[in-house]
């Protein structure tokens, strides 16, 4: 069945008041490899259809797998049964109405039809590029074509096709390793041989790495740990259910300056250069938004349900998918850090003393408020001194606020670099130098 | 469904696979979450569907639909092929993986009320009353409660002659107040951080008792907001049961994963400091510290009858008397060491394929009373509940954070503490273990949002600790 097909025969079967179908049909194929030769190497073919059966204020859900005309009566009259027996929730006021859409273009067919012998071909490129420098390389490459439909009973019927590819690999030497990644929808936005390259060279360059001491010092953070602060503010607080219970870093901030004034960040989810959605999981559309500019906080993003409960908001378009585990809340899923105008070398030839980091792993929030996070560098940490790369250190554990990190932005890069984001889209995002950066510990 | 097991191994065989597995799994999932006096969702979520994974000569292939028919299981298992096919392009080592497994059988969870038989009128109830008591208190912000209950029904069968049919069922829950002012946000949750999860049925929820726990998480939570900030320091450091258990599955479950001593995790998940030399030459911890992990104990979330190898369930000593002695393994890692699996490989689901991960690690207990524990202790914090987690890709470097905190003085649990943290390196912090609380203490926690592999795979595994105590760490990181 097609989408047209499944929407049409849950809104006729529907007994509900409003009633709503979403569709998430996947075709995604990941080739892993390690040790220089592919381990793992799948596919997956799946659907998930999501009936929302509103009776009133009263929602219900269910969700399946199963696109059988059978099984979508069952799944509206489940959906439609959980409704009818729970209480009114006065906070609830209506699905989204139809609005006119963007059509944006996300789809390239050398991705939807890439073979396992294609992927093959580019992961041998990395691993036969460390084997001849005596290393061993481990990553993965995935492609997936992805098609959402959203529909509901006052008129909303949306679709859109999508595809996603990303390489992404950590080359490991005897003491030293170095990490490249790059996220498109197209399939030429994935070379192997320059990835191997920049993997290769922070091998190199890390090598032998020695103790230093924490403390606090300024920073220049590849795109990859740039893309962590940005996508774990996101996940602390750009969010209008966060900013509604009082445990977002927006709170309170909204309206004030409180990063440097280069740092913008907006969300686009029409933007060709990020991984497009037209609209987002109750069908409303995408637009450009605001959310931090010239350092000034300005609005958190929401969906239908979070804006209903201000006086005048509108939903942005961010709504995830309705979920019977409860609202996770409205999200980004295409940021953007405004680009500046520096280099790396600006950024290394301006520092007196600081760390060059390649990325950050395992980071997670201790202080939600101000945004405080806790994490490890990690393929890649070097002490900068006089303006030269001076050595490699090992890895170290920082608790920092994101948030003080960019209020002491001192430059941000020329180039952005699109990567995959934990939120289920893309962050683009360049380099980018802070003042002060706090580690608190040494790993081993 | 024997037939379409056959057939798809019949045409794994065709297409020359030395070994071929198949599962079959429906799985079903009901939540229900109460926030704020309202239903913040509510509903089932169902998914099935087979995955076939095929080995040609050395390479692995898996492909997956959740289109089960006859034409569907021939295209994704010549797929499977193709795919191995063109993994060979780029091969590795022999794959060897030991003996056959030709087990067969059938196993259930052992439940005394089928959590499906609850009507959700019923768990609403339960989660509206828990609700209503934590928003007496006018200092809560938001609160939160839910109920899960799973069951998944699982077919797997290979090319050696396994035949296994499993059902398992899950349950958990929890209630969360959140207290906020104009500089924090405090929160307390029972049993566990919305990780109190395991095998079992409705018993395992009503056995919790949300209702009685309401008015002091919702107090507790409140109080946090005033409470004085953990100092800056480096005390004894007592962790209550559930803390424990996280520091357990992070700082051993995850670094005696084979596959990540093997490398073939450290683009993603990392590898580990727990490399094959180190085993039974390292005191990982302090005499007393007995690690082990096991997939037999009741309502642990690693609990099961086989795993996804067909590997039957058993017991597995990982550290004896404060040494390393053991891995959790695979067919194929085990092989490379030449021993047998201990049956570690599981999948999230048909889609997945199966990955060595934690079964029901746990710290077995020690000898002391808790009430002993905290009088023989002069100056120290006794942390509790999770609330942040953090460590290094080889699993050394620590980052911890709690709930609440209790100050230690001269042998008395005195000022509640908050924005608890602490910090260590894995040996040394368990070397510094010299004391742990009896049998009487001791509790199998879940922890069922462990994440791993590509595509990602959320796992349910179980975590036995009773409080402990450790010395000279480090607590109150950035105050």
């Amino acid at each position: 069945m097609n989408f047209r097909e499944i929407a049409d025969l849950v809104m006729h079967e529907s007994r509900a008041t409003e009633t709503e179908v979403l569709a998430l049909e996947q075709d995604e194929d990941l080739t892993r490899f390690a040790n220089n030769c592919i381990h793992q190497n799948v596919n997956e073919r799946n659907i998930q259809i999501t009936v929302r059966s509103v009776i009133g204020t009263k929602v219900g859900i269910a969700v399946s797998n199963d696109p059988r005309p059978d099984s979508l009566r069952a799944l509206t009259a489940r959906a439609f049964e959980v409704a009818r027996l729970q209480p009114d929730n006065p906070e609830f006021k209506g699905l989204p109405e139809a609005q006119t859409l963007e059509r944006v273009a996300a789809f390239d067919t050398s991705v939807a039809e890439c073979s396992p012998e294609d992927r093959a071909k580019r992961a041998g490129v990395i691993c036969r590029r460390a084997a001849a420098a005596s290393c061993s390389a481990a990553g993965s490459l995935t492609t997936s074509a992805l098609s959402i439909g959203v529909a509901n009973s006052k008129g909303v019927f949306a679709e859109h096709r999508s595809t996603l590819a990303d390489l992404s690999t950590v080359i490991m030497g005897d003491n030293s390793s170095g990490w490249a990644q790059r996220t498109g929808w197209r399939l030429d936005s994935l070379e192997p041989e320059p990835l191997a390259d920049e993997a290769l060279y922070k091998v190199r360059l890390g090598k032998d790495p020695v103790d230093f001491a924490a403390g606090d010092y300024p920073v220049i953070l590849d795109p990859y740990a740039t893309a962590d602060i940005l996508e774990m503010l996101a996940f602390d607080g750009m969010g209008a259910l966060a900013v509604q219970e009082g445990r977002s870093w927006m709170n309170g901030r909204i309206g004030q300056r409180i990063m440097a004034e280069s740092v913008s960040i907006i969300d686009d989810g029409l933007s060709t250069q990020s991984i497009p959605w037209p609209f987002d999981f109750e069908g409303v559309s995408k637009k450009v938004l605001p959310i931090v500019a010239s350092g000034v906080a300005m609005t958190p993003v929401y969906d239908s349900f979070t804006a209903s409960r201000e006086e005048g908001k509108l939903s942005t378009g961010h709504a995830t998918p309705p979920s019977p585990q409860g609202r996770f809340g409205p999200a980004p899923m295409n940021l953007f850090l405004r680009p500046g105008s520096a280099t790396l070398d600006d950024m290394i030839r301006s520092t007196k003393l600081g760390l060059y980091i390649t990325r950050f792993w395992y980071t997670r929030t201790v202080h939600p408020r101000d945004a405080v996070v806790t994490g490890m560098t990690r393929d890649g940490t070097f002490v900068v001194r006089d303006g030269e790369i001076a050595h490699a250190v090992k890895s170290l554990r920082f608790t920092q606020s994101y948030v003080e990190a960019l209020k002491n932005t001192e430059a941000i890069g020329s180039t952005p670099v699109l990567l995959r984001s934990a939120l289920g889209g893309a962050t683009s995002v360049p380099a980018l130098k802070s003042g002060q950066f706090r580690f608190t510990s040494s790993t081993r | 469904m024997k037939d379409f097991i056959e057939h798809a191994l019949s045409v794994a065989r065709s297409k020359s696979a030395r070994y071929a597995d198949i599962r079959i799994i429906d799985r079903r999932e009901q939540v229900v979450s109460v926030k704020n006096g309202n239903v913040d969702g509510i509903g089932d979520q169902d998914s099935q569907g087979f995955g076939v994974r095929v080995l040609v000569n050395d390479s692995w292939g898996f492909a997956s639909s959740a289109y089960l028919s006859k034409a569907e299981i021939e295209r994704v298992t010549a797929l499977a092929v193709q795919i191995a096919n063109a993994s060979a392009t780029v091969p590795g080592d022999r794959v060897d993986l030991g003996e056959p497994v030709s087990t067969t059988g059938t196993y259930t969870t052992p439940i005394e009320v089928d959590p499906f038989s609850i009507s959700l009128e019923d768990k609403l109830d339960l989660l509206f009353r828990a609700d209503a008591i934590m928003r007496r208190n006018a200092g809560v912000r938001v609160t939160e409660s839910n109920t899960l209950a799973v069951r998944i029904h699982k077919f797997f069968a290979n090319t050696e002659g396994a035949f296994l049919d499993q059902v398992i069922y899950e349950c958990g829950g929890a209630i969360a107040a959140t207290a906020v002012n104009d500089a924090e946000v405090q929160i307390r949750s029972y049993p566990n951080s919305f990780r109190y999860q395991g095998t079992g049925g409705w018993e395992y929820v009503t056995g919790a008792d949300f209702i009685g726990n309401s008015e002091r998480v919702a107090e507790e939570a409140v109080k946090l907001l005033f409470a004085d900030v953990c100092p800056t320091t480096t005390t004894s450091l007592i962790l209550g049961s559930s803390q424990l258990a996280l520091q357990i599955h992070e700082s051993c479950g995850h670094p005696t994963e084979l596959d990540r001593v093997f490398g073939t995790e450290a683009a993603l998940a990392g590898r580990s400091f727990l490399t094959t030399d180190k085993r039974n030459n390292l005191q990982y911890g302090s005499g007393i510290v007995n690690l082990t992990a096991d997939s037999v104990r009741s309502t642990g979330l690693g609990t099961f009858g086989w795993d996804d190898e067909g590997i039957p369930a058993s017991s597995t000593p990982l550290v004896k008397d404060g040494r390393f002695v053991g891995y959790l393994m695979s067919r194929e890692t085990a092989s490379k060491l030449g021993e047998t699996s201990n049956g570690c490989m599981r999948a999230e689901n048909w889609n997945r394929i199966p990955l060595i991960r934690m079964t029901n690690v746990s710290l077995e207990p020690g000898t002391w009373e808790l009430e002993d524990l905290i009088a023989d202790t002069d100056d120290g914090i006794f942390m509790e509940t999770n609330r942040s987690w953090s460590i290094d890709d080889l699993r050394l470097n620590f980052q911890f954070g709690t709930e609440i905190g209790y100050e230690i003085r001269n042998g008395k649990r005195g000022r509640m503490l908050k924005n608890c943290t602490y910090a260590g390196i894995t040996p040394e912090f368990w070397n510094s273990c010299d004391a742990i609380t009896n049998a009487k203490h001791w509790t199998l926690w879940g922890t069922p949002n462990c994440g791993k592999g590509e595509p990602m795979q959320t796992m349910g595994t179980g975590h036995g600790a009773s409080p402990a105590r450790f010395r000279n760490v480090k607590v109150g990181i950035f105050q």
